[in-house]
């Protein structure tokens, strides 16, 4: 176990050694003195933020955007894991079902695929703005919790399931009155902890073209138009921020 | 309903590959509303007998038949409907332990209500009178509005216990209604449950480790012992060697059952008094 | 003991009110994001999604397209590994300021004043970092060093020495204090009772976090290319602005099993150094 250790530590090390070796990072440009300097430039241009009223209503209507892409998109997610979340688990008790690898490799698929390439092709179908953006998210965390529910699913204990269907109930009934109350603490928490998650996300999708503060970011950044750009961050910062405040009391109150 | 078998075989759940037969060869026939008691020591196969009675566990070999009715012969949903004429109430409590009581109270009346009746009655739970009714019984009227995670093991239990009442069922099933509970609430359990089965007309098959809580309530007790058949016998007929020969190597089991039970012995039977060495 | 009044379920009006009030949401939340799914079967729409689909078999498999893609992943890789060393290089000394386990001060009960004010804007500095998305910082540093590796490198740097520093510090502070805490007391340095003490207790969860990070590090750097950053990420942004099909699904499965080989090696190595 131990000479296991160290030959994982070697193979990590290697990698990283390869790793700087290949890259070409540019460290002259980046140490230099000029390019400490108009980096120093660069990020002046950032303060003052632009606080005037109008541009201040376009950042609060582009983080409502965000935020509706984010809450809409995990809500869609959530159903949508659940229904695959389904057939892609086996409880022990049971036969083996065939649904099982197919579904998890559906799922594997889903949410390896980032939302940011999620949103590059869906705007092909959905077009620009932020229907893109929810059908991205929507569709990527689908897979992560989609996996997230299935595993609460087979580690489940199946007590109260196997009772209601001693009595003949089906399926349907069974999973809302036992499988369901059962998980759901751990199902609200996976959830909540993706639209935390998802607000972050959502925030830079725009910069394909979804919609929200991203777009707003990326345009203002392409002209160089740094207070804006530096207002819009704030923007982002502080809708993060919200987000997980409100996520932690809900925690609290629904887990 | 009625209940007949002939030279039933089946294996323990817990053991698919394994050879061992958790019960042999047991013929047993069970009237419509009679009360039966089954006792026996732990690995007798008393779990597996209610497990196949209720169409949970297909037998390995012999017939079953429930109301004339071999129920592994019938086709889904008429199997289906059998199951909910019957109810099994297993050893540790089936409630989920952030459902409310009343939910899980009134999950037991499923199968004689449909789909979107039931879907409703999740939010906001139709005939709480019937779920308060069947808690009183069980003296947990005050419990109604409570979580499960919120009562004690013995409260559980009994939460359990008053599904029964809310069910359509004519044959009851219960796996040690008495294991979690204190003594004090054992009697007012066991009178609770056998009056209600009695008001129904449904049959109660129980199995039991408090042997005196057997003979107290039921006047038939079958003894199981390693899987087979040992006596089945009206109560006032067991005798203590019949007794100590069932327990024969697990005489804690029987010795210790006796402490508990000091509050049992309802009127005209008369409470075996046991001498371990 | 029977009631004369109906009984009332306490829970019913608080429910009843949350479902209407989830459903008036809905409304305004469809509109903030245009949400129309007919839109998605319109023939204009149907007919696009149909041709980009159908571009997408048989994929490109020409051994020239296949040595880019392979040249392109080891960049994302090694973005990616990089990365994440420089961020563990500032993520360390963040952390051991940022949590209370190493504080001489603090030992006595409450913390001076000014020790205090330190590691709390060392937390602040940990959030900032973490707040602002990987993409952003990306997009910026573009502007300043250029299109390349190096800006990917620079915002996956320090958006996860954000994330590393907090959760270094949490399992720091979580762990069994008292052996540290006695080595303070008894007069060793801070960097004594780390190495001492407080590391070895944590080194396995410690590792564990960073191969978990340094997998979705992995992931990150695709993205990063989308802006710029080089990489997998970079060739995948091209071909969908080409619309070319066949490259997009090759890349796409070689993304899926770049991700699932990282998520396998992460998951031995886990289980190998924890």
């Amino acid at each position: 176990m131990r000479t296991q250790a160290w030959g994982v530590l070697t193979a990590l090390l290697c990698l990283v050694i390869a790793s700087f070796a290949t890259i070409d990072l540019q460290w002259q440009a980046f140490w230099s003195a000029e390019a400490v300097a108009s980096m120093g430039r660069f990020l002046g241009e950032f303060v003052p933020p632009e606080t005037s009223p109008e541009f201040i209503q376009k950042v609060i209507v582009g983080a409502w955007e965000t935020l509706a892409m984010s809450v809409l998109g995990t809500l869609l997610a959530a159903l949508l894991g659940m229904l695959l979340a389904i057939p892609g688990s086996q409880n022990r008790a049971e036969a083996r079902t065939w649904t099982r690898t197919p579904v998890q490799w559906v799922l594997n698929a889903l949410r390896a695929i980032p939302e940011l390439v999620w949103a590059s092709l869906l705007l092909i179908s959905a077009g620009l703005g932020p229907f893109a953006g929810t059908l991205a998210l929507a569709l990527h965390t689908a897979g992560v919790l989609g996996r997230l529910y299935a595993e609460a699913l087979e580690n489940a204990p199946t007590g109260p399931a196997m009772a209601l269907k001693a009595q003949g109930v089906g399926s349907g009934r069974v999973f809302f009155y036992a499988t369901l109350p059962t998980i759901l603490p751990q199902v609200m928490s996976y959830t909540l902890y993706r639209w935390e998650n998802n607000i972050r996300a959502a925030a830079i999708l725009g910069v394909v073209g979804a919609g929200g503060l991203g777009q707003l970011l990326a345009f203002h950044l392409s002209l160089f138009q740094m207070h804006k750009t530096a207002s819009v961050l704030l923007g982002m910062i502080g809708m993060v921020a919200c987000v997980d405040a409100l996520s932690q009391q809900l925690r609290k109150r629904l887990t | 309903m009625k209940i007949q078998t002939r030279h039933l075989e089946a294996r323990h759940r817990a053991y698919r590959s394994s050879d061992d037969r958790a019960i042999e060869r047991l013929s047993l026939e069970i009237g419509a509303g009679e009360h039966v008691a089954i006792i026996g020591p732990s690995g007798s196969g008393k779990t597996t007998l209610l497990e196949v009675l209720a169409c949970a566990m297909k037998p390995l070999s012999g017939s079953l038949s429930l109301d004339g009715q071999d129920p592994w012969q019938l086709s889904k949903p008429e199997l289906q409907r059998l199951r909910g004429r019957l109810f099994l109430a297993p050893q540790v409590p089936p409630l989920p332990p952030r459902q409310r009581v009343v939910t899980a109270v009134l999950a037991g009346r499923l199968p004689s209500i449909g789909f979107f009746a039931s879907l409703r009655s999740l939010i906001v739970p139709s005939d709480l009178p019937g779920a308060l009714a069947a808690l009183e019984r069980f003296d947990l009227a005050e419990k109604l509005f409570e979580r499960v995670d919120q009562l004690s093991g013995g409260e559980r239990q009994r939460v359990g216990l008053a599904r029964a009442l809310m069910s359509p069922a004519s044959l009851w099933l219960i796996d040690e209604p008495l294991s979690s509970l204190d003594p004090a609430r054992l009697h007012q359990a066991m009178r609770a449950l056998v009056d209600s089965a009695n008001e129904r007309g449904a049959t109660l098959v129980t199995t039991l480790h408090q042997v005196d809580a057997a003979l107290a309530f039921f006047p038939r007790i079958i003894g199981l012992r390693k899987g087979k058949l040992a006596f089945d016998l009206p109560s006032s007929q067991v005798t203590q060697e019949a007794l100590e020969s069932l327990y024969e190597t697990s005489s804690n089991e029987l010795c210790g059952a006796d402490a508990a039970d000091e509050h049992l012995g309802g009127p005209g039977v008369s409470v075996t008094a046991l001498h371990c060495r | 003991m029977r009631r004369a009044e109906p009984i009332r379920d306490p829970a019913t009006a608080s429910r009843l009110f949350s479902i209407l009030a989830g459903f008036a949401l809905l409304w305004p939340l469809g509109i903030a994001t245009e949400f129309r799914p007919w839109a998605l079967f319109e023939s204009d729409s149907i007919q696009a999604t149909v041709r980009f689909l159908g571009t997408f078999w048989p994929i490109a498999v020409d051994p020239e397209f296949l040595r880019l893609i392979a040249r392109e992943t080891w960049r994302t890789v090694a973005m990616a590994t990089v990365g994440i060393s420089l961020a563990l290089l500032l993520a360390i000394p963040l952390s051991l300021v940022a949590a209370r386990v190493l504080s001489l001060s603090g030992l006595t009960g409450k913390m001076d004043q000014v020790p205090f004010w330190i590691r709390q804007s060392v937390r602040w500095v940990l959030i900032v970092l973490r707040s602002i998305p990987e993409l952003v910082w990306a997009l910026v540093f573009v502007r300043v060093v250029g299109l390349g590796p190096t800006a990917g490198v620079l915002a996956i740097s320090l958006t996860y020495a954000g994330m590393l520093g907090k959760v270094y510090a949490e399992i720091l502070e979580s762990a069994d204090q008292h052996s540290s805490r006695t080595l303070l007391r008894n007069g060793s340095s801070r960097m004594q009772a780390f190495f001492h003490s407080l590391l070895p207790t944590c080194a396995a969860e410690l590792t564990s976090y960073t191969v978990y990070r340094w997998e979705c590090a992995i992931r990150s750097s695709v993205v990063l290319g989308f802006v710029g950053a080089g990489g997998l990420g970079q060739e995948m942004d091209n071909s969908m602005k080409m619309f070319a099909g066949a490259e997009v699904a090759t890349m796409l499965l070689v993304f899926i099993g770049l991700v699932a080989l990282a998520d396998r090696a992460s998951a031995t190595i886990r289980k190998v150094l924890g």
